[in-house]
């Protein structure tokens, strides 16, 4: 993982006391994302920093160790560590230079070349600029101060995803009797994570009237242990005066808890799987512009964000349901960022408009010259429901979709045919609605 | 005539869209599934219905100074009865390194042919 010394030589020109590094492209974040973009760009030829504030590559993926992963980048079925294995061999054998134990502070993005400084134990303060930087550092988990969740401040509530590296990878095991708020996969996953190492989970609580996870993690995961699931429910009291003793349970009314049919549930941990939030803070500052609806960046149709030559993707750019998807969508990020340096841009872009149902929509621009590949998540929950997709009103494109729901995410192709004979002008919008 | 009461309900894991199926048995105890929209939904009944199985997934101890934990799975899914024994064989193990990825660490698990694997590897300590 570390350069040789013969790197330092040729690539360290060096004022006092801060190295300095030239590249190509940057990638900020070794997991899933990161591996995949510094990849593609290596093996398009430009020279690649790829930066981890981690000792380990492979981010969150080291952590989850249940099956699920890869069947469409590697069409088997794999674990989280599986697949980062995998990534990770790809990046080492690649003509990458990885650096981990480094963390980003700042990014200096408004010129040609870009700046950052990274600080870091192994290598001391590194100055590394390149031309193009892709942005993959992925996301944090939401706690208990963004869902606001009153009673007491004992100790015994975690977010999932913390209570899963314990277990996983520290080798502690957080608690005997659980409670879990929050029916999203990290959740559902943990509480049979928890009851496999002899905890007892004692229920899910689910705010929404449906389940925010996979149908099948809802069988594997609490219908196998026979685990109870509260749909329009909350938790609205947290007691206990050291450790945590018992939550409160109420039944949602009208959006409003109902304290006369509520419950107590005694329990000592609580794990909170209330959603993740893209970690754009270094964007920001760098003055990259934010999308309200993800909390990622806006792209265009080739990923790069409101600075030119700064790209985003995976889980920064908007929270993934799938390993492979990020991957899939860093890959593109990483060929863009290369055809950026080649001046290899698109001739045209129009704007994309997220239309009924559709909760957001990524990229916010599409090039109607080439493929171009959407996300997008859907407001309902429906069977045999239909996509359409209109270029300034006129339908130009309908797709059925068996089943859509708010968790799932969905995608479409659109291909320049699709778009082509349409009298596409500069301010020409394309909507996508479901119905 | 009465209708036939479903001997099971149970919903299909095999893709997103999650069926709810209904099982029937007639009288010569063959199994039919309704609810279903392909025809993995049957494949998936029966499995269920007469040996439902699954995929493994935990941590062995490591005699490690950087991972104290070594993720493991079984290579394939196995029968439910057997899932409490192979959590408790797994957790009395204890690897030392060096360990590959997909390496056997307990062969044909009480006769049922699935092996424990590594799904991550643990190279050799200075």
């Amino acid at each position: 993982m570390v350069p040789a010394a013969s790197f330092y030589a040729m690539h360290c020109e060096g004022r006092e006391g801060m190295k300095e590094l030239q590249y190509d492209v940057l990638v900020i974040g070794a997991g899933a994302a990161g591996l995949a973009a510094a990849l593609e760009v290596s093996r398009n030829n430009a020279s690649c920093a790829l930066v981890e504030r981690e000792s380990h590559l492979g981010g969150i993926l080291i952590q989850c160790i249940h099956n699920g992963f890869g069947l469409e980048e590697y069409k088997e079925e794999l674990t989280g560590p599986e697949f980062a294995e995998r990534q990770i061999q790809a990046v080492r054998a690649a003509d990458v230079d990885v650096f981990t134990d480094t963390t980003v502070t700042q990014l200096n993005a408004e010129n040609d070349r870009k700046e950052a400084y990274c600080y870091s134990a192994v290598y001391g303060v590194l100055r590394i600029s390149a031309r193009a930087v892709i942005l993959a550092m992925g996301c944090r988990e939401r706690n208990r101060g963004n869902i606001r969740t009153p009673g007491t401040r004992p100790a015994g509530v975690y977010t999932a995803g913390l209570a899963q590296r314990l277990v996983n990878i520290e080798g502690y095991i957080p608690g005997k009797d659980v409670v879990i708020v929050g029916s999203g996969d990290i959740g559902l996953i943990m509480a049979r994570r928890m009851t496999w190492v002899g905890a007892k989970v004692h229920a899910v609580i689910e705010i929404q009237p449906y389940p925010s996870g996979l149908t099948r993690n809802i069988v594997q995961c609490l219908n196998d242990f026979e685990i109870p699931l509260y749909l329009s429910h909350v938790v609205s009291r947290i007691e206990g005066k050291h450790r945590v003793e018992k939550v409160q349970v109420s039944p949602l009314t009208h959006g409003i808890p109902d304290d006369e049919n509520s419950f107590e549930i005694q329990c000592d941990t609580l794990l909170l799987s209330v959603g993740l939030i893209p970690e754009n803070e270094l964007s920001k500052e760098a003055g990259v512009e934010i999308n309200s609806q993800t909390n990622g960046a806006l792209v265009d149709a080739t990923m790069m964000t409101s600075i030119d030559g700064v790209f985003s993707c995976g889980n920064v750019l908007h929270v993934h349901d799938l390993a492979d998807w990020v991957a899939e969508e860093a890959r593109r990020a990483g060929a863009y960022a290369v055809g950026y340096l080649r001046n290899e841009r698109p001739k045209r872009q129009m704007r994309i408009k997220a239309g009924a149902n559709v909760r957001y929509i990524n990229p916010a621009m599409f090039d109607p010259d080439n493929p171009d590949k959407l996300y997008f998540r859907s407001l309902i929950v429906k069977n045999q429901a239909k996509l359409q997709i209109k270029l300034d009103h006129k339908p130009v494109k309908e797709l059925r979709l068996s089943h859509v729901q708010p968790s799932e995410m969905l995608h479409v192709n659109l291909k320049p045919k699709d778009v082509a004979g349409w009298n596409i002008m500069k301010d020409s919008v394309l909507e996508v609605s479901i119905e | 005539m009465s209708q036939q009461e479903p001997i099971r309900e149970m919903i299909c894991i095999s893709c997103p869209l999650g069926c709810h199926l209904s099982l029937y048995k007639d009288e010569n105890d063959e199994l039919s599934v309704t609810g279903n929209k392909c025809k993995r939904g049957v494949v998936y009944a029966e499995e269920e219905y007469y040996a439902p199985k699954r995929v493994v997934t935990c941590t062995c101890p490591a005699e490690s100074e950087v991972l104290p934990r070594l993720p493991v799975r079984t290579n394939t899914s196995l029968p439910k009865e057997h899932i409490d024994a192979l959590l408790r064989a797994a957790y009395a193990l204890t690897l030392t390194p060096p360990v590959a990825c997909g390496q056997v660490l307990i062969e044909d698990f009480e006769g049922t042919g699935v092996n424990l694997i590594a799904s991550m590897s643990l190279g050799a300590e200075h």
